[in-house]
């Protein structure tokens, strides 16, 4: 079949750049190997969190939640997202020696959104918390969302504008001729002048065909859950010296991160947890929040997502052939920059621009000949 | 009894101690092994050989002579070198047989060169209107409360659905002295003709139909009559049940209960097999999903075998025999006999598992239950009982272009309470091949996520003490 | 709704349910215990505030969680009475652990 633009990859940066194209009046077909947000965008801890990003993902960030904050108007949902802040927890003078460095240089390059606050606010915030911490860097305003949700929305909206999303549909090759892309499929083949990656842990051999290739590493971040348990607490939890994510969700079960990764069988699409760190990720909670000691894991979990070695993704144009676009590597932070890429995504491919600074996110920054 | 955990490593490892993984255990002693046996229940048994060791007389005789076989099977054990750990919960169980559990209040990772699973069966869960009130519950769980303790129903009892436990458990409500109020057999009467041509065969085990016929007769003496082919069997009540209703003979009825005991045959419990990656198929004559073994057990992974009713639904004789025929095996895979050696001590287990096969395809047509239970739950019917899924938001999601299991678990929370979709995974199995046409296999059942029973923080942080961040 | 075969059982021990002493006797699960106190409703489900009392009994549906001793969400089924032992109907998803 042919179409305006060939999406690979039906996850959240996917569906958002159909969204955009769509919105726009451009066709669009989104392929995806298994079911749209099969992997990391369905199953991951949903964060929508400014605190803490790499200065280059600033600007991007920052776009994306107002994004966010009026989710409802772009896909007629609100993807059950709440902002009751995201904190990161000093647990002594030298966590908040590095939180006061890091807000000085969030307020250095022009943005107001991550303050430090003292002990004071913090255990007004988070009475649960463990005493005896020094204070918190907050972001007051970024919260979190259910990711299954939003990628239904997404989706679900795009295809209300006229994107074609066809599941169970491998992409097996891509070339190129009379100026079109060709994509063949077990499902037959598929023409576009405009091919766009968006295959996440997926994308590294497309971007290979593209001759552009990239040293992506799949991974497997771990993630669990608890039984419901009476609300307790609002914001989302860090810490500045511990590996954690932490949140008591909409339904009162507690989703619990901490970037440790599982067993990966990257061929089989198998994840295994490794138990020896999800023990470390439970004893960084207790230490946290001791009084959860007899809070029951009921569920865990690892959605395969990429990584790529500078933990910034790729957000591109391919250095290699014209009307190909590379938007992955999202290095398990990519959910809440979801919307925003789907906009630059679009204006890239419509417009030839963008008004946000996606050069830190050139693909190639990993060639070497450069 | 050990009161210390188990030991971090064992060349065998059984897990449950019904009459499979007692029949393993007690083939494998002797052979120089370090073998353990793991159950979650307090006392060894199983739920059919359930408080063996401690029933009274008097009530060990109301259960009926077949129960008295678990004496046996349990005594072997307490007089073998077998490590048997009861209060034990299994939470995890990987390809390369490690063994996460919580004995007592402690938690552990053990591991084993072989491991043999004998989990058991669970009651099919069939969602029905009013599956949830107080006042209904599984037969099994009635058959529990009398042999464990000797408790029975106090104001009668409406016994419903279909298998041969519903009728076994009136029978023995009967010797108790309970009052049955009715015994509504939901099996469908055309299942007589679909059971017809696999009746020559069963003949040659023509003990199990004789026992049935047995019950039927003594129920049928002391006043007690079955209503067949019974329908559209709900419970009905505000708080809890109050009544149970049904259509019988082409008439609505009403009967009034505190308790509706229902069953719908038994499914192997596959939570386990599925965590350690087993391969599983869906069994369209027994209606359920079971793991794929070989003649002696051993599954798709490498040193995990399963025997008994966790396999495929045999009942506790053939259990018995394909535990030995597991332990056999893994004991042979261990170097302790040959091949020859094992084939000889394995000869009358061979012979039983091959003459079981007279009367299952009978057995498994005459109770085969229809679609219209299985896959048709009325939109407003809970299907998941833990997060309160109905069958209509199920429908939804699949309207919604979700057509497999695990995307209506993604979109529905169908699955994620502390039940882990233990109630629920096969309906929406069935509820999401209804919907779209696609075939059981094709729609899949839910991933299991570990830990398969829910493990505090405590006692997961207690793990691994020297690993850091 | 359930009651004892043997009406005058030995080895007892003294439980409170929901604040209300009642005897029980070793070897018999909380679930047991509950059900023949003859109270309808061990648990309020967490989403709509059903009532909800034990179904399996054999530890695989999760409907009997209760609050014992103070700790909740146990499946009243698995767990043994003893002398003392405190259970009380768990509210949606209870209190946070004591």
């Amino acid at each position: 079949m042919k179409t305006d633009t060939l999406i690979i990859g039906g996850g959240l940066m996917g569906c958002s750049t159909a969204l955009q194209l769509a919105k726009r009046g451009a066709r669009c077909v989104i392929l995806d190997k298994d079911s749209p947000g099969r992997h990391a965008s369905g199953v991951n801890a949903g964060g929508l969190r400014r605190l803490n990003r790499h200065p280059a993902e600033i600007p991007l960030s920052v776009a994306s939640a107002e994004m966010w904050h009026d989710i409802e108007s772009l896909v007629d949902n609100d993807c059950d997202t709440r902002f009751p802040g995201q904190i990161r927890v000093a647990e002594n003078r030298e966590d908040m020696q590095k939180l006061q460095e890091r807000a000085a240089m969030v307020r250095d390059l022009g943005y107001a959104h991550e303050e430090i606050i003292e002990r004071e606010a913090l255990y007004q915030l988070v009475p649960a918390l463990t005493p005896d911490c020094e204070g918190a860097l907050i972001c007051r305003d970024d919260g979190y969302g259910r990711p299954f949700h939003a990628l239904n929305a997404f989706r679900r909206k795009a295809c209300s504008l006229g994107v074609e999303c066809h599941s169970a549909t491998r992409v097996d090759q891509i070339d190129r001729a009379r100026k079109e892309w060709r994509v063949i499929t077990p499902k037959g083949e598929y023409r576009a002048p405009v091919l766009v990656n968006c295959a996440g842990a997926w994308a590294g051999p497309i971007a290979a065909t593209l001759g552009e290739p990239v040293p992506l590493k799949a991974g497997a971040p771990m993630l669990m859950i608890s039984e419901r348990l009476p609300r307790f607490i609002e914001p989302v939890i860090g810490a500045a010296s511990r590996k954690l994510s932490f949140k008591q969700m909409q339904n009162g079960t507690l989703l619990i991160g901490g970037a440790h990764m599982a067993e990966l069988d990257f061929k089989q699409q198998l994840t295994e947890m490794n138990w020896a760190k999800l023990a470390v990720s439970a004893r960084t909670v207790l230490a946290l929040f001791p009084q959860l000691k007899d809070a029951r894991i009921v569920r865990t979990w690892a959605g395969i997502e990429a990584f790529m070695p500078d933990h910034l993704p790729v957000i591109s144009r391919s250095s290699t052939s014209a009307h190909a676009y590379h938007a992955f590597g999202f290095s398990a932070h990519g959910f809440q920059m979801s919307p925003v890429v789907g906009k630059i995504l679009s204006q890239l491919i419509l417009d030839d621009q963008t008004n946000l600074p996606i050069e830190p996110f050139d693909i190639r920054r990993f060639q070497k000949d450069r | 009894m050990s009161t210390a955990g188990p030991k971090a490593h064992y060349s065998l490892v059984i897990i449950g101690a019904g009459p499979a993984g007692l029949a393993a255990a007690a083939a494998a002693a002797g052979h120089g092994l370090d073998i353990a046996l793991l159950d979650e229940q307090r006392a060894p048994g199983g739920q059919i050989y359930r408080a063996i060791e401690s029933i009274p007389a008097e009530r060990a005789r109301l259960l009926g002579s077949e129960y008295r076989r678990g004496e046996d099977l349990v005594g072997a054990i307490r007089n073998s070198d077998v490590e048997y750990f009861p209060d034990t919960q299994i939470w995890s169980l990987n390809r390369e047989r490690e063994i996460g559990l919580v004995h007592g209040r402690s938690a552990a990772m053990i591991s084993a060169d072989q491991v043999v699973l004998a989990g058991g069966a669970i009651e099919r869960p069939v969602p029905y209107p009013g599956w949830t009130l107080p006042g209904v519950m599984n037969a099994g769980a009635g058959q529990i409360l009398l042999k464990a303790q000797g408790i029975v129903p106090a104001n009668g009892v409406v016994l419903a659905g279909s298998g041969a436990l519903l009728l076994l458990l009136a029978w023995q409500y009967m010797r108790a002295g309970v009052q049955i109020k009715a015994l509504l057999d939901c099996t469908p009467m055309h299942n007589h003709l679909r059971a017809l041509p696999y009746l020559p065969r069963a003949l040659l085990a023509r003990h199990y139909l004789l026992k049935g016929l047995q019950y039927k007769l003594d129920l049928k003496r002391a006043g007690i009559s079955t209503l067949q082919n019974v329908s559209d069997m709900q419970a009905d009540g505000e708080q809890r049940v109050e009544s149970v209703s049904y259509r019988h003979r082409g008439r609505q009825h009403t009967i009034k209960t505190d308790l509706l005991l229902t069953h719908f045959g038994v499914i192997p419990h596959i939570q386990l097999s599925q965590a350690a990656g087993c391969r599983h198929y869906w069994d369209k004559s027994q209606q359920c999903w079971r793991p794929q073994v070989d003649e002696w057990g051993n599954s798709s992974v490498n040193g995990i075998l399963i025997a008994g009713d966790g396999v495929g639904i045999g009942g506790a004789r053939t259990a018995e025999h394909a535990g030995r025929l597991t332990a056999l095996e893994a004991v042979r895979a261990l170097g302790r006999v040959s091949q020859h050696e094992r084939d000889r001590l394995a000869r009358n287990d061979r012979k039983w598992m091959r003459e079981e096969q007279h009367i299952r395809p009978f057995l498994e047509a005459f109770f085969h239950l229809p679609g219209k239970l299985l896959a048709a739950p009325a939109d407003d019917t809970v299907v998941c009982r833990c997060e309160e899924v109905t069958a209509g938001a199920i429908r939804k999601a699949i309207s919604e272009g979700h057509d497999d299991s695990n995307q209506v678990k993604f979109l529905t929370r169908c699955g994620m309470g502390p039940c882990q979709g233990r109630q629920c995974a096969e309906s929406v199995t069935h509820i999401v091949a209804g919907a779209t046409g696609k075939s059981l296999p094709e729609v899949g059942l839910f991933r299991v996520r570990p830990p398969i029973t829910p493990l505090t923080l405590e006692q997961l942080g207690s793990l691994f003490p020297d690993e850091t961040e | 709704m359930f009651k004892r075969l043997d009406s005058n059982p030995s080895k007892r021990v003294t439980i409170t349910i929901d604040g209300i002493p009642h005897e029980a006797v070793a070897g018999e699960t909380a679930a047991a215990a509950v059900l023949l106190s003859g109270i309808d409703c061990t648990r309020t489900t967490p989403v709509s505030a059903t009532p909800r009392a034990p179904f399996c009994l054999m530890g695989v549906c999760y409907e009997c969680l209760m609050v014992i001793d103070g700790q909740p969400n146990r499946r009243a089924c698995q767990e043994y009475v003893a002398e003392g032992m405190r259970i009380e109907t768990q509210r949606g998803p209870g209190a946070l652990p004591e």
